[in-house]
């Protein structure tokens, strides 16, 4: 069984191709865009809701693309013990769920905002970020 | 010489400097008046610097951040039968037991024999020195394992047991350098993503990392090292500690800067010592830089007494003034060549964004202004409430007027010939 739900991270290279067309009418697929964070010329991440006969192949062609494709089976969660509020994950962290909050120079997490791209995870110097099943 | 300080330099012929002696006493009546650097910045900004430097007697300042040249010595005590160390574990963790018997010091960078390394870059570097201290702080039991060859005194030739930090006789925290004066602004030009001691840097330069509490770093706050020496008392890892020498790399020389910017050094740094059965977990941090190694973050807080207008003046310059050498970690720094991206400042830096030729980047610290504060505050309510005096150095550390210049280390072959 595919997964119906994934997480994919879009290179900047190919971020602004139309990919996610192809995906749609090449493999006939039902997709529903759950959480995305795309820009021009930058590195990008988007959380998909996948359907369809050809999910397999449609995963396929998008990792021939460069793109990056996991399963959505965790969710990321910060050990607030650990945190230092150092700021090592913010200009990292693609999607904005981490970032600091002036002038009291507090590191906060959205959970919402976050799209599993795990860069944090081990990217964070004291391991406060993480993956919860 | 600047206006400012020109300025200062003439005030001060009218003031009589404070002594050290006074301010304790003070400190030990419960009179002294403490301010941390950011409050000190607040009251310049409004009475100016010269009745801020009456009015007041100690800032204090404070820094958490990744700290390496960390670790930490111990004395085991004798096992019996005895044994000589000769190579020794902790944790898994190699320590350098060429010191004594069963003395040995254990390094925050120091990593398991059978870790991965950089094998699967970017290598995680999940456990290391610094670990083992911060879980030795934590009151965790931790595997010794030793070897010995065994002599006439002392027979034994292996040991494994389980030790905590309470059964030790001493363990004593001995950084030969922390508390950086200054550090780069890391930034990647280059194509790839690079994991770095200053973090994940992406590439085409994605992002840009700093790593000083800027206007609440110790040694940017006494720039000219009027006040901080041999014997100066400190915050360590959250018990007492001492500077006991400049740092390895003090470099405390002044770079050119901007047209306006006031003279700040580059890079001074400190020795410090302290005992580490009186720290706390909360401020002797294991810490993991993703393809560069392990480390110790560290939290480290000097009192700065404000003996005249000029200390005063320094300690009160603001992010503004205060600036950070933009250095590329694609090609200029891993082949030790100069820079050629200038000087920003923390006010800049802290903002989130800065513009680098032409281009918007985000900026994100990797060292705690949160903490730093809380550093900062802790101190002051240590000295404040009269259990923390103030300790005069013997002697003060090497300033700019030193002439220090950095040496560096020469590819000559293994043959070295005179001449
Ligand atoms: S890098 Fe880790 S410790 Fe630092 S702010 Fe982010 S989550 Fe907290
Ligand atoms: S996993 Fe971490 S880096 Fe990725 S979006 Fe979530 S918080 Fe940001």
């Amino acid at each position: 069984m595919a997964p119906s739900k994934v997480v994919l991270r879009f290179p900047a290279a190919i971020a602004d191709k139309p990919i996610i067309f192809h995906l749609v009418r090449d493999f006939d697929l039902m997709i529903n865009i759950l959480k995305a964070n795309i820009n021009p010329h930058k590195e990008g991440t988007m959380v998909l809701d996948v359907a369809g006969e050809n999910v397999i192949e449609g995963l396929e062609f998008l990792r021939r693309q460069g793109v990056t494709v996991q399963p959505l089976t965790e969710e990321i969660v910060r050990n607030e013990e650990r945190c230092t509020h150092c700021g090592a994950c913010t200009a990292i962290c693609p999607s904005g769920a981490l970032y600091i909050e002036r002038p009291a120079m507090l590191v906060c997490f959205d959970s919402e905002a976050c799209v599993l791209c795990q860069l944090c995870v081990r990217a964070c110097p004291v391991r406060a970020m993480e993956v919860r099943i | 010489m600047r206006g400012a300080e020109r300025q200062v330099k003439k005030r001060r012929i009218s003031l009589p400097d404070k002594t050290f002696q006074e301010i304790n006493a003070k400190i030990k009546a419960g009179k002294a008046v403490v301010v941390t650097a950011e409050e000190l910045i607040q009251l310049v900004a409004e009475k100016g610097v010269g009745r801020a430097a009456r009015e007041v007697d100690v800032v204090t300042t404070g820094t958490f951040a990744p700290m390496c040249s960390s670790g930490a010595y111990f004395n085991f005590g004798h096992s019996a039968p005895r044994i000589k160390f000769h190579r020794l574990w902790l944790n898994g963790v190699p320590a350098y037991a060429g010191l004594a018997a069963v003395d040995a010091f254990l390094g925050a960078t120091a990593l398991p024999d059978e870790d991965p390394l950089n094998m699967n870059h970017p290598g995680e570097f999940r456990y290391g020195g610094g670990h083992v201290i911060e879980e030795f702080v934590a009151g965790k039991p931790i595997r010794l394992k030793a070897t010995g060859y065994g002599t006439d005194c002392y027979p034994r030739r292996e040991i494994e047991t389980v030790i905590t930090l309470g059964d030790l006789n001493e363990a004593v925290l001995f950084n030969p350098r922390n508390a950086y004066q200054n550090y780069a602004c890391a930034v990647n030009t280059g194509p790839r993503t690079l994991y770095t001691y200053m973090g994940v840097l992406r590439p085409h330069s994605g992002n840009a990392h700093f790593s000083t509490s800027a206007q609440l770093s110790p040694l940017l706050k006494d720039p000219y090292f009027r006040t901080i020496g041999v014997g100066t008392r400190i915050f360590l890892g959250g018990g007492t500690g001492y500077v006991v020498h400049h740092g390895t790399q003090h470099f405390p020389g002044i770079p050119s800067l901007p047209a306006d910017a006031p003279r700040i050094p580059s890079g001074g740094t400190l020795a410090v010592i302290g005992d580490l059965k009186r720290m706390s977990p909360q401020w002797l941090r294991g810490t993991s830089m993703l393809g560069y190694g392990a480390t110790l973050s560290v939290g480290v807080g000097v009192p700065i007494p404000l003996l005249n207008e000029e200390i005063c003046y320094y300690a009160s310059r603001p992010d503004s003034d205060l600036y950070a050498p933009v250095i590329d970690f694609a090609e200029d720094y891993p082949n030790r060549r100069p820079g050629k991206l200038g000087m920003i400042s923390y006010a800049e830096l802290k903002s989130g964004r800065i513009t680098l030729q032409g281009k918007e980047v985000p900026t994100a610290p990797l060292s705690s202004y949160s903490k730093a504060r809380e550093i900062c505050g802790i101190l002051k309510e240590w000295i404040a409430s009269g259990k923390f005096l103030l300790g005069e150095p013997v002697t003060l550390l090497p300033g700019p007027d030193a002439g220090i210049i950095p040496k560096t280390l020469e590819d000559r072959g293994p043959e070295r010939r005179n001449g």
